[in-house]
């Protein structure tokens, strides 16, 4: 995977979570994935298609999805429900949509699919295009997510 | 600005239904309908008195743009504000948005204080 993928998702990433949940997440040192494991309790998958193919997750702990959502809708939430699913899904397409918009700028125009969600513990994530795929975890007050990238340049 | 105009909230996620909900409640706005598509959204804008309409572009049924189009088709409805929120900037998306008659588009994610800016500046058209 092309490392000038990174930026543009690390950065949509950030951008959405504080505007639309008022949370600041704060990036760590983005590493291969090679296993198909879900770091953390729900993710939304995403797949790409156009200048670049692969596809998008972003999963996330339990505590920390609980407060973004929960941020989000302006009520208390305490568990992983419907509310929770919903949302995991429209943040991923809104980070798609971010970091699409960012790649476009860098000559990569990139459509998206609908996210599927899955959550429980150890669930998998399976990206479209096989292969390693890069993690961007994150830190915030409330728990740890992870972004993970598989993205390859279409020929 | 009047804070109690009747806004009506399109979108196929009730869960994102509840958040454009909460970020309008940050900025005042609580005179609220809500419509799970275009079809739903029509019926409601012919039955009842909406003063702004907030759609997202991508809905099963009829998308917002359907909506957008049938809404300026009707005389009786033809005027009412449309903002279209749309989770990409896509140039042919917003040409043809605009060319159908949208007051104004809005990009997610988005801030309440856009929210309150677009809302304002279409109202005092």
């Amino acid at each position: 995977m092309n490392v000038k993928f990174i930026n543009p998702f690390l950065e949509a990433t950030i951008d959405v979570l504080k505007t639309m949940a008022f949370v600041e997440p704060t990036p760590g040192k983005p590493y291969l994935k090679k296993d198909n494991y879900a770091k953390g309790d729900i993710s939304a998958i995403i797949g790409m298609t156009g200048a670049a193919k692969g596809s998008l997750a972003l999963t996330f702990s339990e505590s920390c999805i609980v407060r973004i959502v929960s941020n989000m809708l302006g009520e208390e939430i305490k568990e992983i429900n419907g509310d929770i699913k919903d949302a995991v899904g429209e943040i991923t397409n809104m980070v798609s949509g971010s970091a699409r918009k960012r790649l476009e700028a860098e000559g990569f125009t990139i459509s998206a699919a609908i996210p599927t969600v899955v959550s429980g513990k150890g669930h998998s994530i399976v990206h479209v295009m096989g292969g390693p795929s890069i993690i961007i975890p994150f830190t915030t007050d409330h728990g740890p997510f992870v972004v993970d990238v598989c993205l390859t340049e279409s020929t | 600005m009047d804070k109690n105009i009747k806004i009506l909230v399109v979108d196929d996620f009730a869960t994102m239904r509840k958040v454009i909900r909460n970020i309008l409640k940050q900025v005042q706005y609580e005179n609220i309908v809500e419509a799970e598509d275009g079809v739903v959204a029509l019926n409601i804008l012919k039955s009842q008195k909406i003063d702004f309409v907030i759609s997202d572009w991508n809905m099963p049924n009829m998308t917002g743009y359907e909506l957008l189009k049938a809404v300026r088709a009707d005389p009786e409805i033809g005027k009412t504000p449309f903002l279209m929120i749309t989770a990409e900037s896509l140039q042919e998306n917003v040409v043809a948005a605009v060319k159908a008659g949208v007051s104004n588009y809005i990009v997610k994610p988005f801030t309440a204080e856009t929210l309150n800016e677009k809302i304002t500046k279409i109202m005092e058209k």
